[in-house]
């Protein structure tokens, strides 16, 4: 099976935004909307004040409340973890975004453009489908399956891999398949200290947050793997 | 630990969604005070046909909120997890059995009573419904609270008994057992909304932004209807009776309507964002 998931590292992340344009980018997203943003959380008071940047989103969990709630059935999970919706069956009734605990969801009225009048490439990539139904981050999922029936890897291959991670000037975002143990996503929850968002609400986001090294193996790449293959072969 | 950016309150559901849950609890629990008051004929029908309009009322509301108009029958697709597809077929279940009760009633036909608390059960089950819809919004903590649906079921009963108090005082009928439903269904109701307020004391910002509709509807709603309804219970004159029993309704109803339009617009804050851990630049603190 394969389980694509999300790994921001929330020690490489700047907060430089570069993920959320290029997710506008890939997506054409209408102003206001950001199916990728990053949050600039600060805690503490001068002068001992501590700051995280956190790159958030959907969270395409393992039990999304937004499909159970849906009443149409155009939010649904893939086989490979991906929560999609339906334009074309979507009503725009929101109970979605209300059933979000990510506050994922949008849903846009009108069409609306970043001066008023569309630019030619808004003009040209504005979809009506998208209109006063829900959407949110895809994973761009268009690029993992164009990237797997082109024999590309998602997460390795930059065509197959969604753009907010292409993008990334500090590869704080690392996308990959959770179930495959050599993946990068399994490498780096292996080697380091790893939370998800909201856990107590038992949702099962495929998204997790690196902080700091693992305790157990230090952050060294492997070491923990080498260590049991030496005892092995002791 | 927990912080992040504030919670916020959703914009998503406006006082169209709102209204839905006023018009349409008030309106189920009309039809079950109805039912359960042993009125007959023309005004059990008339009463019936007027919580169906509200019913009727409210999902126009939310059919002008919704984003695809024209699609709305899509509605229909998931009963099996969806608890606003489950609303929406009751809704039609309820429309069946109150206008042929209506109709039984009117015309003075064997059937009406039984049909009646047919039609009663699903007005139960659609006000259940809207409480359940709330509940399954994991996105908003003072919706998902398990006290919710109850809140919601109470309220709309309330409603619906100051709604019939309202008539009988406007067409001088009414029971001294019909007050003491009425009555009962404040005292269910001032429960329903302490146990909710204690499920969600630790959310600051619902509990505070909460407050004041709650407070009218213990005050005003609960505590001042019930003294109106208790001196009208021994009050000889029916006309004082039929008015502090009608005042008693209108409040009953009046704040157990803004309570729901200040749930849906006004505590309904959003889950908001939190990291259990800040990320570790150097040496762990
Ligand atoms: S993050 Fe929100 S929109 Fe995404 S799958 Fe989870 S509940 Fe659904
Ligand atoms: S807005 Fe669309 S996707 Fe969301 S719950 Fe309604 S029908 Fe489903």
């Amino acid at each position: 099976m394969t389980r694509w998931a999300m790994v921001a590292d929330l020690r490489r992340c700047v907060g430089c935004q570069t993920c959320t344009a290029a997710c506008k980018h890939a997506n054409a997203t209408p102003p206001g909307v950001q199916w990728r943003r990053v949050l600039d959380i600060e805690i503490g008071n001068f002068p001992d004040v501590k700051r995280a940047f956190v790159p958030v989103g959907c969270q395409h969990c393992e039990d999304p409340p937004c499909m159970t709630v849906c009443p149409t059935k155009a939010t649904k999970k893939r086989a490979d973890g991906i929560v999609t919706i339906d334009y074309d069956l979507c009503i725009g009734c929101a109970y979605c975004a209300v059933a979000c605990p990510y506050q994922a969801r949008y849903k846009t009225e009108r069409a609306t453009f970043a001066y008023g009048k569309a630019a030619a490439h808004e003009a040209k990539r504005h979809d009506p489908d998208r209109l006063a139904v829900a959407t949110k981050c895809t994973f761009c999922v268009d690029r993992i399956d164009a990237g797997l029936a082109a024999g590309q890897q998602p997460g390795v291959d930059p065509e197959a891999t969604p753009a907010c991670v292409n993008a990334c000037i500090a590869q704080a975002l690392t996308f990959g398949d959770l179930d495959d143990p050599s993946s990068n996503v399994s490498k780096l929850l292996e080697m380091n200290e790893h939370f998800r968002m909201h856990e107590e609400l038992r949702t099962g986001p495929g998204f997790y947050y690196l902080w700091d090294r693992s305790e157990e193996t230090g952050g060294v790449p492997a070491l923990k793997r080498l260590v049991e293959e030496a005892m092995d072969l002791a | 630990m927990s912080y992040g950016p504030t919670p916020w309150v959703q914009r998503h559901w406006d006082l169209r969604a709102a209204a839905n849950f006023a018009a349409g609890g008030a309106g189920s629990g009309l039809i079950v005070v109805a039912a359960l008051s042993g009125a007959r004929d023309a005004p059990a029908a008339v009463a019936l046909l007027a919580g169906l309009a509200l019913v009727a009322v409210g999902l126009f509301a939310v059919w002008l909120e919704i984003g695809r108009p024209l699609r709305a029958l899509n509605v229909f697709f998931n009963p099996r997890t969806s608890w606003m597809s489950r609303e929406a077929i009751a809704a039609v279940v309820l429309g069946v059995f109150v206008l042929r009760a209506a109709w039984l009633h009117a015309t003075d036909s064997p059937g009406a009573v039984a049909t009646g608390a047919a039609a009663a059960l699903a007005a139960l089950v659609f006000v259940g419904c809207q409480g359940m819809i709330l509940r399954a919004a994991k996105g908003i903590p003072a919706w998902r609270s398990s006290a919710t649906p109850w809140l919601i079921v109470a309220t709309s009963l309330a409603e619906g008994a100051g709604l019939w108090w309202i008539a009988a005082a406007a067409h001088a009928q009414g029971t001294r057992t019909g007050l003491a439903l009425f009555g009962a269904l404040l005292c269910v109701r001032l429960f329903a909304w302490l146990a909710w307020r204690r499920s969600i004391a630790r959310n600051a910002r619902a509990s505070a932004a909460m407050a004041p509709a709650g407070t009218a509807l213990s005050v005003l709603g609960t505590a001042l209807p019930l003294v109106l309804a208790g001196v009208a219970a021994i009050s000889t004159s029916p006309a004082v009776v039929l008015g502090l029993a009608g005042t008693a309704g209108a409040l009953a109803f009046g704040t157990g309507i803004a309570f729901k339009i200040a749930l849906v617009v006004r505590g309904a804050f959003n889950q908001g964002f939190a990291i259990p851990h800040m990320p570790v630049r150097g040496k762990r603190a």
